[in-house]
């Protein structure tokens, strides 16, 4: 009964899968390619080398603090960073007295007034996380045009190869391709957006961040080039979606070099134990 | 495999399993320690560690309640005639021998600063808000388990075994307080 | 448990004694996982995946306990509790990113666990309990992984959660009463979110009580073989303790080598990067896919893509579920009086060239974007699934000729068993 019951079962579901198929078929054959922009000309990020990339990679410390000097000068405007504490900087080299005065430059962490109850702003102190720029999505979308800034503290973990991600767009910027004005004349970049062939579907809302050289001044007197402006800020934000990543790797040296050790005894002793049982070959 | 033959090649048999053993021993002892610091305070708790007190609108015999650490925070500016009192007393006599000065900041003998934590076994005494029972001493009375303590904070009857702890704080300036 | 020649439990001292006479623990571990079990001497690194199964999942419910002590299963703060675990809770990173991949690591020994079976034929009297048992291990674990995966609330979690529960708005009249019933709401919310969450705590300990039953049933007639031979006598059987109990250590070491690599250097390699996207109910992720372990599955449910009677959606649905629930009836489909493999020629083929290329291509399909060609591949694929185990599989198990077994597992192992002077090996040497 089983076997006749699944084999009209099994029959059942393989001519409806396949009624699907062919239907899909036909179509797929029948029906004009109607190809898009945005498959043909998105890009993959661009290949860009981090100091924290690999197996064996540290945080280049001078960039993060170039790129919080870009986050802070250019990216804050408008993207929040609402999962990162100013105390965190402390990993940035900072000591406990800069990272107070680092805080205390964010003027506008919400808090209430302790006599009224009102609320108002204030200066931060390092137990704060990074305040955001807007009071919520809706005031966001308000003042953008109805796109809401991402809030940053994630974004590279949010994208596939999200540093080098971060990077391409924000190097991305440009004109219309002409290929792909030839290909597809009705391609257009409506107002208020930005053409960037980094991003998904190629028109970004957000207006070019980093256009012009020596836009922020480094003070270690590195060559604020767009590029390197670019690059900075990316690491720094490798960091903040996962301030733990060296600490992590390095953890899982020593792991994986005492598992190496644990499992190459444990092979020894398998031998040794299995060798009392091994066959005794009478060929 | 050649034949191991004699106590060496028993040993060295042995040596292997125990060494086999003892490694796992060793990753698994790796593993509790991660598994047991997780309970520790996570960073941000840490963080949290300073309080700050406005003590300029408090009136002489007020006291308010601020939270340090999570924790109840008294700060009290004494009258005059509970600093004699305090003053009054014999210190030899006390459970635990401290002076009202060296419970305050020099120059500031009447803000007393304690935590809102009976010693005995944490409840927060009665005695900081208007109205409250101060109990036998004229300071604070703890209701869970009836320890009285005086106008500087200190045990005078009761099960509690110490003073109200005084944490570490300093005047930033002349009326705000930071506390840890 | 079962043969006549297993050791018996002999306690080294008073206390023991005291012990194995009122509450025999140290005797119930002899037999189940100790020297007082005999197991057939020739299992391969096949038979390691039982053990490494139950190894994840006591894992799992250790870093889980763990990170429930940080969350908060609550939708306004339950994605800030997870970012807090990984940046301020003592090694929390390392918890979360051990108990995330332990799910997938679960997966794949488990995924490896049943393909053994399928091939072996383990499902196979006397041991369909063990089976079917196995199967219910399964489907709570695709409950569990499911429900786990939305506690992140992040925008897969939101989504497949949307997704997941939206399969049962399929089923006619009852189904979208029942969605809103298992949502409490009309899409993920708080609601759902504790519900999950209270769930996703209780199921593993259900699994670990499954678990035990499933071992139980295993020592009744003991472990199956390579060869298919049942166990004979006492030279076809070692001890599991120290024989296998080292061979599971030194497995063990392996297995936890490539987990360490994932957790610490690819830790969301597996994962998905919209689900470091806060959960939002008014953007849909562009490519809303599950974890890969649901892969074979959710390329089952996405083959349908056209009504026939009934609508592609139910189809789909029913689809899915039957390619789980066909296990349950493999005992029964499989009429071969051969278990193994290795000695069945035409199966063997089936398996290698049929089942495992068809799985192979419904997870490259269940990943990719619900496009073409992968949709038409994916079709061929689901047909193939179902064809095999209920239409090939009894065919074959009743037309294929067997290839001669041996003796007996002493005599696969050693070449001879000299209990075997009659029999099919002995003609066959000939």
């Amino acid at each position: 009964m089983i076997r006749i019951g699944g084999f009209l079962v099994g029959i059942g579901f393989t001519v409806v899968v396949l009624f699907s198929f062919i239907m899909g078929a036909y179509n797929f054959a029948t029906e004009d390619k109607v190809g898009a922009p945005e498959y043909e000309f998105y890009k993959k990020p661009k290949d860009v080398a981090f100091a924290q990339d690999g197996a064996f990679g540290k945080w280049d410390l001078a960039q993060l603090q170039r790129g919080y000097q870009v986050y802070k000068e250019v990216c804050a405007a408008c993207h929040g960073l609402q999962y990162v504490a100013f105390r965190d900087l402390a990993q940035l080299g900072y000591n406990e007295d800069e990272v107070k005065a680092l805080a205390a430059e964010w003027i506008n962490v919400p808090d209430i007034d302790p006599d009224t109850g009102e609320a108002i702003v204030r200066p931060g102190v390092p137990t704060d996380n990074f305040p955001s720029p807007y009071p919520n999505n809706v005031a966001a979308a308000a003042a953008n045009n109805n796109a809401i800034p991402p809030d940053l503290s994630l974004m590279t973990k949010a994208r596939g190869d999200g540093t080098a991600y971060v990077y391409s767009l924000l190097t991305g910027y440009g004109p219309i391709p002409e290929e792909l004005t030839a290909k597809y004349p009705e391609f257009d970049t409506p107002d208020g957006l930005h053409f960037n062939e980094y991003f998904p579907n190629l028109n970004i809302a957000m207006a070019p961040p980093i256009t012009t050289k020596d836009q922020v001044t480094y003070a270690d007197g590195t060559e604020a080039t767009i590029s390197q402006m670019s690059q900075d800020v990316s690491a720094f934000l490798a960091w903040t979606a996962e301030p733990k990543m060296v600490e992590r790797k390095q953890t899982g040296w020593v792991v994986m070099l005492f598992l190496l050790f644990a499992t190459i005894l444990a092979y020894f002793s398998k031998q040794q134990i299995w060798s009392a049982a091994k066959p005794k070959k009478t060929k | 495999m050649a034949e191991m033959n004699g106590e060496d090649g028993v040993r060295r048999r042995d040596f292997i399993n125990i060494a086999a053993v003892s490694a796992a021993g060793i990753g698994g002892a790796g593993v509790v320690l991660p598994l047991v610091s997780q309970m520790a305070p996570s960073a941000d708790v840490l963080a949290e560690s300073s309080t700050e007190v406005d003590v300029s609108a408090i009136e002489p015999g007020q006291a308010i309640k601020a939270i340090f650490r999570k924790q109840p925070l008294f700060v009290k500016r004494l009258t005059q005639a509970e600093i004699d009192e305090a003053n009054s007393v014999d210190v030899s006599s006390l459970r635990e021998a401290q002076t009202l000065a060296e419970r305050t900041k020099e120059g500031n003998e009447d803000i007393l600063v304690t935590m809102g934590v009976c010693t005995h076994l944490g409840c927060v005494p009665l005695g900081a808000a208007e109205g409250e029972v101060k109990g036998e001493y004229g300071g604070y009375f703890c209701p869970c388990h009836g320890s009285h303590y005086d106008t500087a904070g200190r045990i005078r009857k009761g099960p509690a075994p110490t003073n109200l702890e005084v944490p570490e704080y300093e005047f930033t300036s002349e009326t705000v307080i930071t506390v840890g | 448990m079962s043969f006549p020649w297993a050791r018996q439990y002999e306690p080294t001292n008073g206390f023991m004694k005291f012990l194995d006479e009122r509450l025999p623990l140290p005797r119930l571990v002899y037999n189940a996982v100790g020297a007082g079990y005999p197991v057939p001497r020739n299992l391969s690194y096949m038979w390691n995946f039982g053990v490494l199964a139950g190894f994840f999942l006591v894992a799992q419910i250790v870093t889980g306990v763990v990170l429930a002590m940080h969350y908060a299963a609550n939708a306004e703060v339950a994605f800030g509790t997870v970012e807090h675990i990984m940046r301020d809770v003592n090694w929390g990173w390392l918890m979360r990113y051990a108990h995330a991949n332990g799910a997938s690591f679960f997966f794949i020994v488990v995924y490896i666990h049943i393909f053994r079976g399928f091939f072996y034929s383990s499902y196979k009297a006397p041991r369909e309990m063990i089976w079917l048992l196995g199967v219910v291990i399964f489907l709570l674990m695709m409950a569990t992984a499911f429900m786990g995966y939305v506690l992140p609330w992040g925008q897969m979690s939101f989504w497949g959660a949307k997704v997941i529960t939206g399969l049962f708005g399929a089923i006619p009249l009852v189904g979208e009463p029942l969605q809103v019933w298992l949502l409490g709401g009309f899409a993920p919310d708080n609601a759902a979110l504790n519900r999950f969450f209270s769930l996703h705590f209780l199921l593993p300990f259900v699994i670990a009580g499954v678990v035990i039953l499933h071992i139980w049933a295993l020592h009744i007639p003991g472990s199956s073989n390579p060869t298919g031979v049942e166990v004979k006598k006492e030279s076809d059987t070692l001890p599991f303790h120290p024989y296998y109990t080292a061979k599971d250590g030194f497995g063990l070491g392996v297995i936890l080598l490539f987990f360490a690599f994932m957790v610490f250097f690819l830790p969301n390699t597996l994962g998905h990067p919209d689900n470091y996207i806060e959960a939002n109910p008014l953007a849909t992720p562009a490519h809303i896919v599950p974890e890969w372990y649901f892969y074979p599955f959710y390329a089952i449910l996405r083959a349908f893509t056209f009504d026939f009677i009934l609508s592609a959606k139910l189809w789909g649905v029913l689809a899915m579920f039957a390619a789980i629930l066909v296990w349950f009836f493999l005992p029964w489909l499989d009429r071969s009086p051969v278990r193994s493999g290795h000695y069945r020629p035409l199966f063997r083929k089936f398996f290698w060239f049929g089942l495992i290329p068809c799985m192979v291509v419904l997870f490259i399909c269940g990943g990719a974007p619900a496009e073409e060609p992968f949709v038409m591949i994916s079709q061929i694929a689901t047909a193939y699934y179902f064809l095999h185990f209920l239409v090939i599989l009894p065919i074959v198990s009743s037309i294929e000729k067997p290839e001669p077994l041996p003796y007996s597992i002493t005599e696969a192992v050693l070449g001879e068993d000299e209990d075997a002077t009659l029999g099919a090996t002995a003609a066959a040497k000939a």
